[in-house]
């Protein structure tokens, strides 16, 4: 009984919600500090981190425990809000609201626009990084040997390379390709988080390169038709977190069980964080938007 | 303080048959009304009015009119237990109105509390968390001991007669827009909870209890904070801070 009661009772929802809330408020603060590379750091950093998000193992394992978290977070969520809903089938002709606060009885209709910003941001960058076939390449590392040059750069020196990267030293995808068919079959193009070229004689790698993640992020916010509308829509999302946070983060310490000394403490460091987190992320758009 | 003085008001007032009829909201006028009489005398008088007109007079809950029994119950211009903090509805006085208002007054709302008639809902949802869990069983009759012999720091006793204090009035429920109860609950277990007596208990109390309070059909609790704000005795948000602790402590074992 004891135990079945923690999965089930209302109060056992509050756990869970308790929990993954504030799991969740972890994962932003990581969220944000890697995003803060795309205006404090150049590409190549950014890059680096992007794949070392998406291919280190312990990273692996934190990611699936933010995609449960999101999930088990949401559906609890919106079940308790329809049992909340269902406990007063009639409602006030008047009601006066003054005893509460307007982001604590909006809680659901907040997350609801934050679930549909993750959705969207997952279809727009986190799709593309792991499922995207003509996500664009930068190079990451290149053998200092001839060959790699004359294989990457074109330069004035050598006219004519295998194939192009341009200033920033992306390259696109179908160029890769080509190497691997111009070649002859003497060099191997191994694809997968990376994109590693080989000399298939001696098995030495020439090339190395990565995703380049930087670049689709600066393109998404800059379009000319598209990007302004986009960094309204990701500052107005990040409004709804800051609003979502200002009641939720001290709330999941109430809902745990923890109310005592430490409480002015959590409530003042909750709306400082509700403020500070959604306000960083938010700049970086319109940074990236309204540069140059 | 000023003089008393009469004002004019309209009310729109909850009227429902009984419990199974659809109900809706009425509007009566009543002058007169001297600001020195308290909410329910208001509505005694309104309802004098009604007799007069041979109109069904208002049915509404009291009992003590003094602030300790807990029976008044209404939702008044969107609060409960009205416009003022720190009373129930039977403490309530017109002095907080003006003339010429428009007072709505309806009834508390929550799948728990059903209407019965006008503005009486059933509270017995409450009385059956209570006898889920909220006593001790230690025999307190008779052979009393000395109220001294087992020492409780002076905090905790303090806090027990805090949580003591509620009278069970309901408008926490009424108040909370998920309609929960877990002030309630929440001071019924944080007043047991901190005394000796009640550690015996303490495990099953606390389990026992919640599954009532959720099987009434009682929401869950969001944090909101309103019960604690309209809470005519005070109770503290600390007690479902308490009661959560308690949870998690019981279903661990
Ligand atoms: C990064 C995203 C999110 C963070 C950091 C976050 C954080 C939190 C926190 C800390 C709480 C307080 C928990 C408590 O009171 O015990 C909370 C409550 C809540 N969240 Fe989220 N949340 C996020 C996304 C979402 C999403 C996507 C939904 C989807 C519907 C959602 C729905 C809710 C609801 C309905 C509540 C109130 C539940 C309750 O108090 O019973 N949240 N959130
Ligand atoms: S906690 Fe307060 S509002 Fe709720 S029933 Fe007790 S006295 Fe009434
Ligand atoms: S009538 Fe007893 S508390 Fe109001």
């Amino acid at each position: 009984m004891a135990k079945s009661a923690l999965l089930k009772s209302s109060i056992a929802k509050k756990y869970w919600m308790a929990l993954t809330g504030l799991f969740l408020c972890l994962f932003l603060a990581g969220h944000l500090a890697g995003n803060l590379q795309l205006i404090f750091s150049d590409a190549k950093h950014f890059n680096d981190y992007a794949l070392f998000m998406t291919t280190n193992p312990a990273v692996k394992i934190l990611s699936y425990l933010t995609y449960v978290s999101i999930l088990f977070h949401a559906i609890d969520g919106i079940m308790l809000t329809i049992q909340n809903k269902a406990a007063r089938p009639v409602g006030y002709a008047k009601t006066d609201g003054s005893s509460s606060s307007l982001a604590s009885r909006n809680m659901a209709v907040l997350g609801t626009i934050i679930l549909v910003f993750i959705v969207t941001h997952m279809v727009n960058f986190w799709a593309k990084m792991h499922f995207d076939k003509n996500m664009p390449l930068v190079v990451k590392e290149m053998n200092n040997g001839m060959m790699a040059q004359k294989l990457a750069v074109g330069t004035k020196d050598s006219p004519n390379p295998m194939f192009n990267v341009d200033e920033k030293g992306s390259i696109s995808d179908k160029i890769l390709n080509d190497i691997k068919t111009q070649s002859q079959g003497q060099y191997d193009l191994y694809k997968k988080d990376v994109v590693t070229i080989v000399n298939k004689k001696d098995g030495e790698v020439i090339f190395i390169g990565q995703k380049d993640l930087h670049k689709i992020t600066v393109a998404f916010f800059k379009d000319a038709k598209t990007g302004l509308l986009a960094t309204i829509l990701y500052v107005l999302a990040m409004g709804a977190l800051a609003f979502h946070l200002w009641h939720g983060f001290q709330s999941a310490f109430q809902s745990l069980g923890i109310n005592n000394k430490f409480t002015p403490a959590i409530k003042g460091f909750g709306k400082l964080f509700a403020i500070v987190v959604p306000i960083l992320f938010a700049i970086i758009p319109i940074i990236i938007h309204f540069k140059k | 303080m000023s003089a008393a003085k009469n004002i004019n008001i309209t009310l729109k007032i909850w009227r429902q048959k009984d419990s199974k009829a659809k109900g809706q909201l009425e509007t009566y006028k009543l002058d007169n009304v001297s600001t020195a009489s308290s909410f329910l005398e208001m509505l005694d008088q309104l309802n004098e009015q009604l007799v007069s007109e041979r109109k069904e007079p208002i049915a509404f809950d009291h009992d003590c009119r003094e602030g300790i029994c807990g029976m008044c119950s209404l939702y008044i211009n969107g609060r409960a237990h009205g416009p003022d903090t720190g009373i129930t509805t039977c403490q309530l006085h017109m002095r907080m109105f003006k003339d010429g208002d428009t007072i709505y007054v309806e009834p508390w709302r929550s799948r728990a509390f059903p209407v019965i008639k006008d503005l009486v809902v059933d509270r017995s949802a409450f009385d059956r968390i209570q006898q889920a869990g909220g006593f001790v069983s230690v025999n307190t009759s008779g052979r009393t001991m000395d109220a001294n012999a087992i020492p409780i720091p002076k905090t905790d006793a303090d806090k027990s007669f805090e949580a003591a204090a509620c009278i069970g009035c309901g408008a926490c429920v009424a108040t909370c827009k998920n309609g929960s109860a877990m002030l309630f609950v929440g001071a019924k277990v944080s007043q047991y909870a901190l005394l000796p007596q009640g550690k015996v208990e303490a495990t099953q109390r606390v389990l026992n209890m919640v599954r009532q309070m959720d099987e009434e059909g009682f929401g869950n609790c969001t944090n909101t904070g309103a019960c604690e704000i309209e809470c005519p005795k005070g109770i503290s948000l600390e007690n479902i801070a308490r009661m959560n602790r308690e949870y998690l402590k019981a279903s661990m074992k």
